[in-house]
């Protein structure tokens, strides 16, 4: 580990473009975690088809 | 640079979900498997002719079926995961070389990980503890046949409140933590005293679920949650250790660019 050096830091204004990419991140989080076809309109067919995910990975399901 | 990080967090992040898929697949299947039996048996005992109308899907006429359900659940953790990576890589940005050297000045030295490898482990412990085991004490995973689908809504934003509580604690843990630049014993002691105090406030105030329904099985239920916990550690261990591989041998390779010139570290 010594052979590397202390990170330097990335300015903020290098940065602030690429949080656009947050809320399309969170999207898919939430249609792969929460969405009962609300948002996706597709009906039940996606919260079915990642229904066991859901539960292992500890989200409320149904 | 940021567009390197984001990258290696949505590649790290998708490999680490479809390992999570591997070991859900192997742990957590046979255990929801059982509960959707207990589930059909129920609804067979309780209407014998309208069984197959089970509202809950799980019935073999179910939109999905259990053979693509389980083909789903590596395409729901490997999509989780590339979410989460990306997440992960664009905080790591914004972290990196702005913790680690902010204690320097007290005789305690740096306050947090001081390489990016550190910095990637230190953020997966943190987030498995806030994001995840926080909500998970208070509302824990529970398989299918348990919960009742008329509260699904206040369930998911209880659920979503106890991440929000998490992470708003591990901002308030973080901030005493540099307030106190002395002993590093006490600067640790004082970031977990500040991180259970709002986390066990919200433990205590918001209301209870539990909907584990009359004489369902005490071992499944246990079984089960044991197999979620150890999904979410097993994707938080993998984006961790993959994400911060990843950084430090990039980090190596921008230090020593002739191999001839690199240390035998």
């Amino acid at each position: 580990m010594s052979g590397l050096s202390t990170p330097s830091s990335i300015p903020f204004p290098r940065l602030r473009p690429w949080l656009a990419a947050v809320p399309v991140l969170l999207l898919v989080a939430y249609l792969v975690l929460m969405d009962n076809g609300a948002v996706s309109q597709t009906g039940a067919f996606l919260h079915e088809l990642m229904h066991d995910g859901r539960h292992l990975l500890g989200v409320p399901c149904h | 640079m940021v567009r390197t990080l984001l990258v290696r967090g949505l590649l790290v992040g998708l490999l680490a979900g479809l390992v999570t898929g591997g070991f859900a697949f192997a742990f957590g299947e046979p255990r929801v498997d059982d509960a959707i039996a207990l589930e059909e048996a129920a609804a067979q005992a309780a209407a014998p002719e309208h069984a197959e109308e089970a509202e809950h899907g799980h019935s073999e006429e179910a939109v999905v079926g259990r053979p693509a359900q389980k083909a789903g659940l590596f395409l729901a953790t490997g999509l989780y995961g590339l979410a989460v990576g990306g997440i992960f890589a664009l905080v790591f940005a914004g972290l990196r070389g702005r913790v680690g050297r902010v204690g320097r000045a007290g005789r305690g030295g740096p306050v947090g990980p001081t390489s990016d490898g550190r910095l990637a482990l230190v953020m997966a412990g943190t987030a498995f503890a806030a994001i995840i085991l926080v909500p998970f004490v208070k509302y824990p995973a529970n398989p299918p046949a348990v919960g009742d689908p008329a509260t699904i809504n206040s369930r998911t934003l209880l659920y979503v409140a106890m991440i929000l509580v998490g992470l708003a604690a591990t901002v308030i843990a973080v901030a005493t933590a540099r307030r106190i630049t002395g002993d590093p014993w006490a600067r640790r002691v004082a970031a977990v005293v500040a991180f259970l105090v709002p986390v066990v406030a919200a433990w205590w105030l918001l209301p209870t679920v539990d909907e584990v329904p009359e004489g369902f099985p005490a071992t499944l239920l246990w079984e089960f949650r044991l197999a979620s916990i150890g999904t979410q550690l097993v994707f938080w261990t993998a984006l961790g250790v993959l994400f911060g591989w990843a950084s430090d041998r990039a980090a190596r390779r921008t230090i020593a660019p002739a191999p001839a010139a690199a240390a035998p570290s």
